[in-house]
């Protein structure tokens, strides 16, 4: 007793104060940390965008020369015959992009060494695109255009600044004598930055520039409709049973347990998994977006069953007691109220399992999708890559085009994600219900 | 005196008395004046809850405030030691003093305030720590202990003083939170006391409580009253009558009555006191 | 005609039945449809389901079967010695096999006639050779007897089976609606039915989940084995050196040890823990013990941004901005620290698994009962010493439990590590120097070409049986206690 009273008497003296002030610091200091532990995870945030759209922004556009080029006879259809597709699909067209360039230059055409250095200007991909000029509509063959060809990788990097001009010509990738053509062209307006519809449009190339995410896109779209079509049915009708039917007990905890599970097994091994059953065992075709969408499902169902059981037993007891009070049976019951009371949840669970399945890599380089696919794929069963595939095949190549490229593509992504979640929050915040 | 009470209606909202009414008027021994609350108001946001209460609390001695549910008794309770803090919505006006001294005013510190002014809460809720050390928990907070001995010999006395010593001490070290719910109350109340508080703010610490625990708590409160100014909310009258010398009636946020025990429970100036300690309404 | 148009055909008729079946029971029951036990459009989906669901049932069993099952039938073609050796040589000789099979429905009528004259040894097998060669299917050498059989009776056994296994299905189709016709009456309990065999359905929706886990674990097993069979468990297990050399087919010539895998993984997973636990869990005690409803509204967002961002993104970020940037960090304060360094994956990976910390800690904060905190403030304690000597305390299992679902994240995370890690296994305690990881490798193993005899293929099962394995365990038991401390609030 009298030891306490003695102890108290430490609470008003100066060292009471000093020990009091002592913890007010420590008291600050920990509510610093966390300020700084939410600042860290804000800059990081910040850091990675800013790095991602400052590579990034640049490739959506890409340098273009403008050449009046001559789609002769000659080259193009020497036999005349309007019918020899196989003569005019084999033409040499780079010739005659080379043949307009030169002109426009100015530049001696006998001279091999002009001619290499004028020749790296223009993009390899230009015969492509020449040849799909004249394929579409051959008419133009004997006629003079002005096209707007894609200029080569070097040619680009060096109007977006990514090559410095101050490097001595040996040094540097394109050379003095490059460089003066090209300013030449920039000046006259033959020579600009054009927004870059091949990025969303060309399949895979090995040139930067005529490299587009075009297979990409559409193996994407192919995943996401099989993600839809078997994910959505399967989660709501499991998440149903495991709601509405399911008999607490031994059988409905192992399902349950299961599913958590399920959703934290790394998605490496769902791609084993359709490598061991979909590709091995039933001999589906690799590199297909069928059997990437089945992966995708099997990834994306347990969230999908989660968030949906979330949203059917947000609704209330009430409205099940009444309409089995009117002599609704189970499934009445289900399919009039719960299902519709339920359904902005289960979109909303719906949009975030597609977006964790548009934005998963991994399990798709187990199936073979890391593929070099250059035609657009018509069916499901067709090679094809993904979004992140394209964006994970380009990082690891070498050429400085392909980096920005790649940034290019993330963005793309990101845009994905971002509109789609967006989507989900609208839907949520628009039809939440409070009860 | 009687007369004198005639006199002057009881303590209202309305009209505030004078303290000194009550010193004359107490037929218990009090001690002295230990808290002044004056004119307190409380606000949940836009919601007021306290309306100009005034209020004095005395040591050596427990008041009962005691009102239906929602009338503001736990309310005011809790600005008594400023845990209304910790709700980011509340505001407090008014005048509170402690000993004298205003304890809203800018230097002092709720930390070292609630070391003073101990609480004990409707819920048992002991720390998942072990009863030693949750008996401990304040002394180590606040560095009254330098030695084991020392922080030794408080859980002791503490425990002994909650009544608690004789049943626990031989498994110090077993959880508190497997204590029956008895226990547990009176090993906060054996927390609470461990900084040896000045005075006890109690609310409703019986409610959870079965009959046989509540008349161990009660006996344990009219023991510490000898040295603490205990405030008490319950919600059994009868809890009142046993265990306070003084009682405040509280209704809609305001204070209607404020007076020695047995005259509210016998003879209450207002009516709305009189229907509520007679089972009308509450 | 293909299993996908009698899937459609087996819909349509479903759909057609339906109406057939509302029809019939409003005529049963001679309009008066208070007399029926269920309404019509029961009694549709009565007859549509009979129609089209055994049908359908057949048709996806054999969907199954099909390959498995024409397969053994070709390989009883095959030599005893073949049969009884090992599964690696079963697999070679079936592919060879295979690519025989595809070419025959090219040849014309004479060019097959040369190729059953050489089965039965009429003319030599080179000449059957040369023959496919000229359809692109390119053979080594000159095919063994056996197996041009069993490739004709590949190729010639599943045209008629699943010629046959169609009209089994219309038939059973045809069998179904007539019988289900013939039971519409109006006291038909149509309803009950529809909705036991929907019930069913649902059911059946529901064990997919649990299929999958036994898909998982059946086939990376199955393959772990095999692949055990080429080189020890002991030898892969305690290994000490990871070098698999290129894939040759039926040999083990390369070095499979885990250990370097393993570390290279733990260690980068250490340092994402690192850098997620501190910034994780103080984000949560920010939020939900200091932070006001305006600060949270915000910082909860971000820290669920960072969830939202794909692997490959944060693996891009790493690879093409942080790990150069840390580079040359190093070198300007004389640090000779690797682009793909343990650091560069792990901290960056570290930010990926923020939110797994933050979120889940954030709900087990909340989940401390109040009356704790009361407690303790009503002694006096400042809220930090709440935090640190109460709540955190108390909600020390869950904590623990949020940590290890976010390790297991860490370990099995993949693109981070493809594209930031290193790629040479090294067993090293330098944080500044690269490792590489097991999802690193089941990547590299995996892409190319695989041969699914060979070790270096089928060792990426064995790693990701460990992958799997590892964090199943973390997962189960995280969610148990999670779960348990769950209840011990509620």
């Amino acid at each position: 007793m009298t030891d306490q009273t003695a102890s108290l008497a430490s609470f008003t003296g100066e060292e009471a104060q000093k020990k009091l002030r002592k913890r007010h610091r420590a008291e600050r200091r920990f509510r610093a940390y966390g300020v700084a532990a939410i600042l860290f995870a804000l800059a990081f945030l910040v850091f990675l965008f800013t790095s991602i759209f400052s590579q990034g922004w640049s490739a959506f556009l890409q340098t273009s020369i403008k050449l009046p080029v001559e789609f002769s006879q000659d080259v193009i259809n020497p036999s005349g015959n309007p019918d020899a597709e196989d003569e005019i699909f084999r033409a040499n067209y780079v010739k005659l992009a080379r043949a307009a360039l030169y002109k426009q230059l100015g530049i001696d055409a006998e001279d091999r060494k002009v001619r290499r250095d004028a020749n790296k200007l223009l993009s390899r991909g230009v015969d492509v695109q020449l040849r799909d000029m004249v394929l579409r509509d051959p008419s133009i063959i004997g006629k003079t255009e002005d096209v707007w060809l894609l200029a080569s990788d070097d040619a680009d990097a060096l109007l977006k600044g990514s090559i410095d001009r101050k490097t001595p010509s040996d040094r540097r990738a394109v050379n003095d004598q490059q460089v003066a053509w090209i300013d030449q062209l920039v000046d006259k307006g033959d020579m600009e930055k054009r927004f870059n519809t091949g990025l969303f449009v060309n399949g895979a190339s090995s040139n930067p520039e005529t490299a587009g995410l075009g297979v990409a896109l559409i193996g994407s779209f192919f995943m996401m409709l099989t993600v839809v079509l078997l994910a959505v049915p399967l989660g709501v009708c499991a998440a149903l049973y495991l709601e509405e039917y399911a008999p607490k007990g031994k059988i409905s905890d192992t399902i349950e347990v299961n599913i958590n599970n399920l959703a934290a097994v790394p998605s490496i091994v769902f791609g084993l998994l359709g490598l061991a059953v979909f590709i091995n065992f039933f001999g589906l075709p690799r590199s297909a977006s069928l059997v990437g969408g089945l992966v995708l499902t099997l990834m994306t169902l347990p969230t999908i069953i989660i968030t949906t059981r979330a949203a059917i037993r947000a609704v209330p007891p009430s409205i099940r007691e009444a309409a089995l009070g009117v002599g609704a049976s189970k499934m009445q019951l289900i399919g009039h109220h719960v299902l519709p009371l339920s359904l902005p949840g289960i979109l909303t669970g719906t949009i975030i399992g597609l977006v964790q399945a548009l934005g998963e890599t991994a399990p798709l380089l187990m199936i073979g999708m890391v593929a070099f696919v250059v035609e657009y794929p018509t069916t499901p069963l067709d090679p094809a890559t993904g979004l992140p595939v394209q964006i994970y095949m380009w990082a690891s190549s070498a050429e400085r085009g392909f980096v920005e490229r790649t940034a290019g593509a993330t963005m793309v992504l990101l845009a994905f994600l971002i509109v789609m979640n967006s989507l989900a929050v609208y839907l949520r915040n628009k039809f939440e219900r409070k009860w | 005196m009687e007369a004198k009470v005639e006199d002057r209606p009881a303590m209202t909202v309305e009209q505030p008395a004078e303290p000194k009414e009550t010193d004359d008027a107490a037929p218990a021994a009090l001690g002295e004046l230990k808290i002044k609350a004056t004119d307190v108001n409380l606000w949940y946001g836009e919601k007021q809850a306290l309306f100009d209460v005034n209020l004095e609390v005395f040591g050596q001695s427990v008041t009962a405030l005691i009102g239906p549910s929602g009338c503001g008794k736990s309310t005011f309770l809790r600005c008594l030691n400023r845990m209304n803090d910790v709700i980011d919505i509340c505001k407090v006006k008014g005048d509170i003093r402690l000993d004298g001294e205003d304890i809203y005013a800018p230097e002092v510190d709720p930390v070292q305030l609630r070391a003073r002014v101990g609480m004990v809460f409707q819920k048992p809720n002991p720390f998942p720590k072990s009863i030693y050390e949750n008996v401990a928990y304040a002394p180590r907070l606040h560095g009254l202990c330098a030695t084991k001995a020392q922080m030794d010999e408080v859980v002791e006395t503490s425990l002994i003083k909650a009544g608690l010593w004789e049943e626990v001490k031989d498994r110090l070290d077993a959880p508190g939170t497997g204590l029956s719910g008895g226990q547990q109350q009176r090993l906060c109340i054996a927390r609470a006391i461990s900084v040896n508080p000045e005075v006890l703010l109690m609310d409703e610490p019986c409610s959870a409580l079965d009959p046989i625990a509540t008349a161990t708590i009660e006996t344990l409160i009219d023991e510490l009253k000898e040295n603490l100014c205990i405030a008490i909310v319950t919600h059994s009258m009868q809890q009142a009558a046993r265990v306070s010398q003084r009682t405040a009636f509280f209704h809609l946020g305001k204070l209607v009555e404020v007076n020695d025990t047995s005259t509210i429970f016998t003879n209450p100036s207002d009516q709305r006191t009189q229907d509520y300690v007679t089972g009308r309404f509450g | 005609m293909s299993s996908l148009t009698i899937l459609a055909i087996l819909i349509g008729a479903g759909v057609l039945a339906y109406f057939i079946g509302r029809m019939r029971s409003i005529q049963t029951c001679g309009g008066q449809q208070q007399n029926l036990h269920s309404r019509p459009s029961y009694h549709g989906y009565y007859l549509a389901i009979l129609t089209a669901l055994p049908a359908i049932i057949l048709l996806a069993v054999w969907g199954i079967a099909e390959r498995p099952l024409t397969r053994y039938v070709a390989m009883q073609e095959l030599p005893a010695k073949v049969l009884q050796g090992s599964d690696a040589e079963k697999a070679l000789t079936m592919s060879v096999v295979d690519t025989i099979a595809e070419g025959l429905p090219q040849l014309s009528p004479e060019e097959y006639e040369v190729l059953r004259k050489a089965r039965y040894g009429f003319v030599t097998t080179s000449d059957a050779r040369d023959v496919l060669a000229r359809h692109g299917v390119v053979l080594g050498s000159d095919p063994d007897r056996s197996l041009l059989a069993a490739a004709d009776e590949l190729a010639s056994r599943a045209e008629p089976a699943g010629s046959r296994c169609r009209s089994a299905c219309f038939a059973l189709a045809a069998l179904g609606f007539v019988w289900g016709y013939s039971r519409i009456r109006p006291e038909l309990r149509a309803r009950n039915i529809v909705e036991r065999v929907m019930r069913g359905g649902l059911f059946l929706a529901s064990t997919v989940a649990v299929l999958t886990t036994v898909g998982i674990v059946l086939s990376v097993l199955f393959e772990t084995i095999h692949f055990f069979q080429f080189v020890s468990p002991f030898d892969f297990l305690f290994g000490t050196v990871w070098d698999p050399r290129f894939a040759t087919v039926g040999k083990a010539e390369g070095q499979f040890g885990l250990l370097p895998l393993l570390w290279g993984t733990l260690f980068i997973s250490a340092v994402a823990l690192l850098v997620a636990v501190p910034v994780g869990l103080f984000a949560a005690i920010y939020m939900s013990e200091y932070a006001g409803s305006k600060v949270r509204a915000f910082a909860k967002p971000v820290l669920e941004i960072l969830a939202g961002i794909p692997t490959i993104v944060y693996g891009f970020f790493a690879l093409s901005v942080f790990g150069p940037l840390l580079r040359d960090l190093g070198f300007n304060i004389g640090l000779e620290i690797s682009a793909s360094s343990v650091l560069t994956a792990g901290i960056v990976m570290g930010v990926m698994i923020i939110p797994f910390v933050s979120s889940l800690s954030d709900d087990i904060i909340n989940a401390v009962p109040q009356s704790l905190r009361e407690g303790s403030y009503g002694l006096g304690a400042t809220q930090s010493e709440t935090i640190k000597k109460v709540i955190l305390p108390a909600a020390l299992p869950g904590i623990v439990g949020a940590v290890l679902l976010a390790a297991s994240r860490a370990i099995g995370e993949t693109m981070i590590v493809v594209l930031a890690a290193g790629i040479a296994a090294n067993l090293t305690l330098n944080p500044l120097e690269p490792v590489t990881t097991i999802t690193v490798k089941i990547v590299s193993q995996l892409t190319g070409d695989l041969e699914f005899n060979s070790p270096q293929t089928l060792v990426a099962f064995a790693l990701g049986l460990t992958l799997f394995i590892i964090t199943l365990a973390l997962n189960v038991y995280a969610l148990y206690i999670v779960r348990k401390y769950r209840e011990q609030y509620e």
